[in-house]
């Protein structure tokens, strides 16, 4: 094998860019754990901690293919409660009340970045929400041609 | 077998670095446009597919192309083309790579694009254009690998080859008929609505496809000294000329059927691309040059002697490739969506970043292919 | 008005019934299994109220589509069309003067054969057993394919962020993401709750008829049969389920 020495040194060197980030990882001090807001009121979650913690993506996958393709809205947790599947409508409105002082502490300590939000919008805490129709805007004129 | 590619010239290189920058441009366009998302190219509500889709339609139709070649080596031992067919197989892969670029970069989420293989969807046209497509591209791969690595060896290749190549034979017409179901199934668009649809895109490819091939193969001969037989040239200088007429026929046949039927919803679509709507007439000018070059090919094409004398029979390839180019590149997308449904008349002009990430594919194809052919002059330029 | 209150009422009946049978599976099943839902709209009615966008306001605002301005880029689930556009009528001189120029409101047509669900590769939309014509946002891959394939054009390609056009922001519906098709869904969250579609409830004319149309007693079934109605290109054998009481 001609230039062995070069492929060689070209591998390594390869290989320890591409490995860099667990390098580092593991050189630097551990940060330290998220303090997270817990939900006022409520003491039980729809499946318990340490399972959330770990799978909640899971649980609520799950809840979008139910509600979305199965048209099946309430879930029934081991107790026997019934919730609204959604994650705008129960996580957060009836427990995490603060998204940034529990999801994105979490997810920003992860450092994960998931897409619901794209999408899903956050309820504000003022309560400031618009829903249902508004009130009907129209011109004073009825039509005169019927 | 690859490495063989990468022993050229200084004047090699400069034209792969020349190519490799448009790509590296259209790379850029397209990393801006995952940023700003496709409202950064000429699309809109009215014309949702362009230049992306387009060119994935006319690709498709140059990958088909390779059974010209293939077919009459194969199934009627023309000799010929022995030399040949490997080429057109290369281009074949060529556009296949191609077109699963141009409809990825049409995406709007193209980071669920796995998602056609996560939930099959055997009624979706789309789904057997991906099963099409793939399979294409795997059969000529090991196609081409075998071949070639027979032929550096100086040795025969193998026997179970042979039921492969065959396979690819009605494996390449499947192709480009699934790629026009794509667009004939649709009962809102009348453009497309027709039968005649999978015939005209087979002809124009078979027209289009070997022409890129012949100008291909004039280069090659030209600079890499490839030896390739006058005779098989003008054999398939001969297919483009069958191939063309076939395929203004049955334009020809569809604007009878359009224009004596006069119903409205068919003929819109055909004025507008051809005398303009509503005072739109972006695609007038593309359509008419389109046209005329088709009938200055056809005739160069016809006449024996421009068409056996090599400068203008490489005029014609031409005029036969930019002619269904537009005509297959953007005029067949496009003018199905004018008038929408609603009768909206809305013109598409693709915007500068959309043209480079065009531009950008067509370098990595034109990248492909030179090496491609590379490998195959050094291969056998180590045979003499 | 109140006919649509009282078929509403019924519904929302059932659907506590079948809440009840599926709590025994872990959860309820969706009630709306055995109905075919319509929409009938009282072409006269809703001309009356000349200029008025009550139903797309409502539809709007309960659904975040954003109001962007480029024509381009324009996301719609409901919007108005002029009535000899609507129905590709090609000698506008000949509508009666009460239609013609006017505009009819168009949407999603809710087919029942829907070459959209046909065209889309990934199933992101498809038909429910009760008619709806839905999408699944998370599965859309952005190929438009429906698009091209809906013969009404009915679907809006989210080719920018909405987020940044949205009027107001209900946290009641989500947004769209960029890159993703969208449509009426028939305000199939609404009818979950047994509530009718957002357009219906707020149409003050009463012009917006919906229903079950396999309950033979349905109001939409007594006025389909009893006024003549038309439906969008029914030639094209999509089956619409929106009719257009003339």
């Amino acid at each position: 094998m001609r230039n062995r020495i070069l492929i060689l040194a070209g591998l390594a060197l390869c290989l320890a860019a591409l490995t860099w980030p667990v390098w580092r990882a593991l050189a630097s001090a551990p940060a330290p754990a998220p303090s997270l807001a817990r939900p006022v009121g409520a003491t039980r979650c729809v499946a318990p901690v340490g399972f959330m913690r770990t799978s909640h993506m899971t649980l609520l996958a799950e809840w979008r293919d139910r509600v979305v393709r199965d048209g099946v809205r309430t879930y029934t947790d081991a107790d026997g409660r019934v919730v609204t599947m959604s994650l705008s409508g129960t996580c957060l409105r009836a427990c995490h009340a603060d998204k940034t002082k529990f999801c994105d502490r979490c997810h920003d300590y992860a450092g994960v970045k998931p897409t619901c939000w794209g999408c899903h919008v956050v309820p504000t805490a003022t309560g400031a929400i618009v829903s249902g129709p508004a009130a009907p805007s129209r011109s004073s004129r009825p039509g005169a041609a019927l | 077998m690859l490495e063989k590619a990468l022993a050229g010239g200084r004047r090699y290189w400069a034209w792969i670095a020349g190519l490799a920058a448009v790509a590296c441009a259209g790379a850029w366009c397209y990393a801006l446009q995952l940023q700003t998302g496709l409202g950064m190219t000429g699309l809109s509500r009215d014309v949702t597919w362009g230049l992306y889709i387009a060119q994935f339609t006319f690709f498709v139709g140059v990958a088909a192309s390779a059974v010209m070649v293939v077919l009459p080596y194969y199934l009627h031992d023309y000799k010929v083309f022995g030399r040949v067919t490997i080429l057109g197989e290369f281009l074949a892969i060529t556009s296949v790579v191609m077109c699963g670029l141009f409809i990825f970069v049409d995406m709007g989420q193209p980071s669920r694009v796995l998602n056609v293989l996560r939930y099959p969807t055997p009624w979706s046209m789309m789904f057997w254009d991906m099963v099409a497509l793939g399979g294409y591209l795997i059969l000529n791969v090991v196609i081409t690998r075998v071949s070639l690595e027979a032929e550096r060896n100086d040795t025969a290749p193998p026997r179970w080859i042979r039921p492969v190549i065959v396979l690819s034979i009605p494996w390449a017409i499947s192709i480009h008929t699934v790629t026009a179901f794509l667009y004939n199934g649709l009962p809102g668009r009348s453009f497309w609505l027709t039968a005649i649809l999978a015939p005209r895109f087979l002809a124009s490819a078979f027209a289009a496809g070997p022409a890129l091939l012949i100008l291909l193969c004039l280069a090659a001969r030209r600079w890499w000294s490839l030896r390739i037989a006058d005779e098989a040239i003008r054999k398939i200088a001969l297919i483009v000329a069958y191939a063309m007429a076939v395929h203004v026929f049955f334009v020809l046949l569809e604007v009878f059927t359009v224009f004596y039927s006069q119903v409205p919803e068919h003929v819109d679509h055909f004025r507008y691309l051809y005398a303009g709507l509503d005072g739109h007439t972006a695609l007038v000018p593309w359509m008419w040059t389109s046209a005329c070059l088709a009938v200055v090919a056809l005739v160069l094409l016809i006449v024996p002697s421009t068409r056996t004398s090599e400068p203008t029979l490489a005029g014609a390839c031409v005029a036969v490739f930019v002619s269904l180019w537009i005509d297959k590149g953007l005029g067949l997308v496009v003018g199905g969506f004018v008038p929408s449904p609603l009768g909206a008349v809305t013109d598409y002009v693709p915007t500068w970043p959309e043209m480079m990430i065009t531009a950008g594919v067509w370098a990595l194809g034109a990248i492909m292919v030179t090496g491609f052919f590379k490998v195959t002059a050094e291969v056998r330029a180590g045979e003499r | 008005m109140s006919a649509t209150r009282r078929c509403f009422l019924r519904m929302a009946g059932s659907a506590a019934a079948a809440a009840a049978t599926g709590a025994a599976l872990g959860c309820a099943s969706p009630a709306a299994a055995t109905r075919r839902w319509a929409m009938a709209i009282d072409v006269r009615k809703c001309l009356e109220l000349d200029g008025c966008r009550a139903c797309i306001d409502a539809c709007h605002q309960a659904h975040n589509v954003p109001a962007i301005p480029d024509r381009a880029h324009e996301v719609k689930w409901i919007w108005k069309e002029p009535f000899e556009r609507t129905f590709a009528i090609e000698d506008p001189d000949t509508v009666t003067a009460a239609l013609r120029g006017r505009e009819v409101l168009v949407f999603c047509n809710h087919c029942d054969n829907p070459p959209c669900v046909r065209v889309c590769p990934t199933q992101a939309t498809w038909k429910r057993d009760d008619g709806v014509v839905a999408i699944d946002e998370h599965r859309c891959i952005g190929c438009r394919y429906c698009v091209a394939a809906c013969p009404y054009g009915s679907r809006s390609f989210n080719f920018v962020d909405p987020r940044p056009f949205l009027v107001h922001t209900t946290s009641e519906y989500p947004t769209r993401t960029r890159g993703v098709v969208e449509k009426c869904n028939l305000c199939e969250e609404r009818l979950a709750k047994g509530q009718p579609p957002a357009c219906v409830r707020a149409c003050p004319g009463g012009a917006m008829l919906f229903g079950d149309l396999r309950d033979p007693d349905s109001e939409i079934r007594k006025t389909l049969a009893a006024r003549y109605s038309i439906r969008r290109k029914p030639e094209l054998g999509t089956r619409p389920q929106v009719y257009y009481v003339i």
